[in-house]
């Protein structure tokens, strides 16, 4: 029973209390890009070789909404084994709920001038607004929207396929078909929201100019705020007994259910909290990247999203954060500097990363630092590897 | 057209040859005419010449309608000249062998007026249902359909009196029908509606609609009670003939889906449904083997029907061996870890993907179909399958039997069933299951392989074709049951028809939608597809 407790506790790193090393560390990492970045952007001038550009600053943003959607998937696929190909779909729902709102914001300063009706909907000769967008102009209400159709969907979703026991490659099947066929949904103008160019051009959230510096700075930190609080949440959820049973479930699903847990219920939470996240994130991405379209619900997006947690390693939470910031960092920086190789790096990265790198480059500061610590001749929990070993063996 | 047209002349040569009678010299003279005749008489030359009766006339007049018969100045010679071509394309009318070399100004177009046409097209419509080729009279009393008038009948009802065919029959009762409807008295009406039942062609159909419409203010252009419930139990008849065609159409449509479906998921059905393995990289076989198909086109570029033959085995063997590459080189490290198996080969995925866009071009590539394949099967007026897809639902089938045989039958096939079935056993036994695994992954690849040629004669061939195949394959076997050839078969076939019964009501995306949530909803109620395996090794 110890044995278990522990392994179950411990994941694949030791992380039985909050205040972790490495959580520390995200944390002081975090809170040092919320100090530096906005100094070097406002503070700064723009000659000074310490300036960083508001495009630097919203890229950082990007960025950041990336690392907490990865963190939701890490959330319900290292943790509770549910791969999820259909995560962007949460994301998006979360954008489009957002971007509805922005849209509303423009009024009449649209190209067609149309106090009530955005653009597209004067391009396709409509001539009032369809029931699903009204009240998106209130701020608190788009919010709210923001909140509970992803949730819903993730809900009503969830408790189809995890109360039929679809598990596995299974529903990593369906997920895919879910984003899929919301892209091919939101593809169609009819859907009413914005067909294939989606929503764009907008001009300020809640009175603020979106081009300005200041709101900029602003989304960048709330995007910072959101992922602390994501990630400490995550964590609260993870070491707390509801996030025990998760484990326990996704190390052996039949022997949790035999033993009386209402394994159903663990999941349909765990996984509309993991898309509560995804639709935070996807809702702080759309004002600083300016556009949402169907795009992001393309499953491949999605895949892209379980890459970074692959690569930054799964059920470790900071590893998914890890994974997502240098993904995309490299991302950016090889399709400017070579946009031929990036497929190829990427293709390569998966490959590389499954086969040798199964616990991602959280696994391999993991076996560093217990190296490190067997060389200077401390003694080994042997019981905690062996707990690890058990962990390992099951996911 | 121009084939029946070749024949056409073929048989008319024979004939001058046979019979150089007192009457050909008659029919060359009348022919002559019409180089000479003035503009005011050509209509009665034209007359004359047809008046002979004579199958052969029928290019001269063609020509002439076309404005495209000329004569030669030195001789009087009749040619047919299209001057829209750059050289002119000059053929001698009365043995049909091309002229090259000569100048235009050697010739002088016969010029004939609107009259003129008007008669041409009666006196040719004359000759062509006179035609010993059924699809010749099929023809011409269809397009006489459009544009009937009573002076026709005498014609028509001649023509009536000789044929044998049911088709043609049919199409000249219509025709003379139709301005009965026009001009005779309600029981003249009445007879002519009779000819009409069923009758499926466009122009009886919009005679008819005519005839049930109103007038502007409401009261019936048709005046005749009997006749406007008459029409419409005949409209009713050609309706539900209609229908009946459609419901066919779609069908057929839904088949040549789903037989697509079928050839882009079968070869998942063995790496993913035998062995378990998730290939996302399934989609990028199929683009391998389109190409393959592009290369070998480009090789052989004047072959169409050898490339496409050629390249049937070699799309095979291309994606096999990448198929096997891959098991050996990423899968076999990652058995039991199905998770990490769709991560590398997605990473594979974005590779060959890549790949292909550098060698390629990121651009679209068009693969040329043979002429056998182009075109379609028309049944009727209303009614006709296009080729290529009917050939791709043939391959389609022919690819899985082959596959059930392989399977059912030789060695390779029980190994494979052996191993998917309890490896542990099998290797007990004294199967190499690592040998297994290479050849079924290699298997499924080259089948992926094959599907690219075929739908290379569907789609554009480009880099991301293989995407636009791989959610619907992973649907179609999870559809129909893991592990299960049959269960594919139905499970394609399936959602391909349902697809194409749902378009017409909700559009091509909503009905995709619909399907993708129906399969959703269907796995909740049945986990394990529509036939799922049974035994024991299903539990795992």
């Amino acid at each position: 029973m110890q044995n278990i407790t522990s392994a179950a506790g411990s994941g694949w790193l030791g992380m039985r209390t909050r205040w972790d090393k490495p959580s520390v560390g995200l944390y002081v990492l975090l809170a040092l890009a919320a100090i530096v970045v906005p100094i070097c952007n406002l503070l700064i001038p723009e000659n000074s070789a310490l300036h960083i550009s508001t495009y630097t600053v919203t890229l950082l943003g990007k960025y950041l909404c990336y690392a907490l959607l990865a963190l939701a998937v890490d959330v319900i696929w290292g943790y509770c084994g549910i791969l999820s190909l259909g995560h962007g779909a949460f994301f998006a729902l979360g954008g489009y709920a957002m971007g509805m709102y922005l849209m509303r914001q423009i009024g009449d300063r649209g190209m067609y001038a149309n106090p009530l009706l955005p653009d597209f909907m004067v391009f396709l000769n409509w001539s009032e607004l369809p029931w699903y967008w009204h009240g998106v102009n209130h701020f608190a209400f788009a919010m709210l929207l923001v909140f509970v159709v992803p949730g819903l969907l993730a809900y009503v979703f969830g408790s189809l396929a995890f109360r039929s026991r679809v598990t596995g490659v299974y529903l990593s099947i369906i997920t895919q078909a879910l984003t899929y066929a919301l892209m091919l949904a939101f593809f169609r103008n009819a859907f009413g929201f914005g067909g294939n160019n989606g929503l764009t051009d907008f001009k300020d959230i809640l009175g603020f100019n979106l081009q300005h510096d200041g709101t900029r700075i602003v989304l960048y930190l709330l995007s910072i705020a959101a992922l602390v609080g994501g990630y400490a949440l995550s964590r609260k959820i993870v070491t707390s007994k509801f996030g025990r049973v998760v484990i326990a479930i996704r190390d052996a699903e039949s022997r949790a259910r035999f033993m009386g847990y209402r394994v159903d219920h663990y999941k349909v939470w765990l996984f509309v909290f993991s898309a509560l996240l995804a639709a935070v994130a996807g809702a702080l991405y759309v004002p600083q990247v300016g556009i949402i379209n169907p795009g992001e619900f393309s499953p491949l997006n999605s895949i892209e999203i379980v890459i970074w947690v692959a690569i930054g390693g799964r059920g470790t939470l900071y590893g998914a954060v890890i994974g997502a910031l240098l993904v995309n960092y490299a991302k950016t920086w090889f399709t400017a500097a070579f946009p031929e190789v990036w497929l190829f790096a990427l293709g390569a990265l998966f490959v590389l990363v499954t086969l040798f790198l199964p616990k991602g480059i959280a696994g391999l500061l993991a076996t560093k630092k217990q190296a490190l610590t067997f060389l200077s001749g401390k003694k080994n929990d042997s019981q905690e590897n062996e707990s690890k070993k058990i962990a390992g063996e099951n996911s | 057209m121009s084939f029946s047209k070749r024949l056409c002349v073929g048989v008319l040569l024979l004939f001058s040859v046979c019979l150089s009678s007192a009457d050909d010299s008659e029919f060359s003279q009348k022919l002559a005419a019409l180089t000479t005749t003035k503009l005011s008489e050509m209509s009665a030359a034209v007359e004359d010449v047809a008046n002979t009766g004579k199958e052969q006339a029928l290019p001269y007049l063609d020509a002439l309608l076309n404005n495209q018969l000329y004569f030669r100045k030195s001789d009087s010679k009749l040619f047919r000249i299209d001057t829209s071509k750059d050289p002119a394309i000059m053929t001698e009318v009365a043995v049909d062998k091309k002229l090259e070399g000569a100048d235009t100004s050697d010739f002088k177009k016969i010029i004939i007026s609107n009259s003129v046409r008007t008669k041409l097209r009666e006196v040719m419509a004359r000759l062509q249902l006179a035609s010993s080729d059924t699809k010749l009279r099929a023809r011409a009393a269809r397009e006489m359909l459009g544009a009937v008038t009573e002076s026709d009948k005498p014609i028509l009802e001649e023509a009536l009196s000789k044929e044998k065919n049911d088709e043609v029959i049919a199409l000249l009762k219509a025709a003379i029908a139709l301005p009965q409807l026009d001009s005779g008295t309600a029981a003249q009406r009445l007879a002519a509606l009779d000819n009409l039942e069923g009758n499926v062609e466009p122009a009886v159909r919009n005679r008819l609609n005519q005839l049930l419409e109103k007038n502007a203010d409401g009261t019936f252009i048709e005046t005749d009670v009997a006749v406007r419930s008459r029409a419409s139990v005949v409209m009713g008849t050609i309706e539900s003939k209609l229908q009946r065609y459609r419901l066919l159409e779609t069908i057929f449509f839904g088949i040549s889906l789903g037989s697509v479906l079928l050839l882009a998921a079968i070869g998942l059905a063995i790496t993913f449904g035998v062995m378990g393995v998730i290939n996302m990289a399934h989609g990028e076989l199929i683009m391998l083997g389109a190409y393959t198909t592009y290369v070998i086109q480009q090789w052989l570029p004047n072959q169409l029907e050898l490339s496409l033959l050629l390249a049937v085995p070699a799309a095979f063997v291309v994606a096999g061996l990448v198929g096997i590459a891959i098991e050996r080189g990423v899968i076999r490290w990652l058995y039991g870890r199905a998770l990490e198996t769709l991560l590398a080969t997605f990473g594979i995925s974005l590779v060959l993907q890549q790949a292909v866009r550098t060698i390629f071009s990121p651009l679209n590539r068009q693969v040329a179909t043979p002429d056998w394949m182009s075109g379609s099967w028309q049944i009727n007026s209303v009614f006709s399958l296009t080729l290529n897809r009917l050939y791709i639902v043939v391959f389609s089938l022919i690819v899985f039997a082959l596959l059930s045989l392989l399977l059912k039958k030789t060695s390779l096939g029980l190994y494979v069933r052996a191993v998917s079935q309890n490896r542990a056993m099998a290797k007990a036994m004294g199967v190499r299951s690592d040998w297994v695994d290479a050849l079924t992954f290699g298997l499924g690849s080259g089948i992926a392989g094959m599907a690219g040629v075929a739908l290379s004669q569907l789609t554009n061939v480009g880099p991301n074709m293989g995407q636009a195949y791989i959610i619907d394959s992973f649907m179609v076997v999870v559809f129909g049951g893991v592990g299960n050839l049959w269960g594919t078969l139905v499970g394609s076939l399936a959602l391909g028809v349902a697809n194409k019964f749902l378009e017409p009501a909700s559009g091509a995306v909503l009905a995709k939608i619909f399907v993708l949530i129906f399969i959703i909803l269907f796995i909740q109620k049945r986990p394990r597809g529509l036939f799922p395996q049974k035994g024991r090794s299903a539990e795992s």
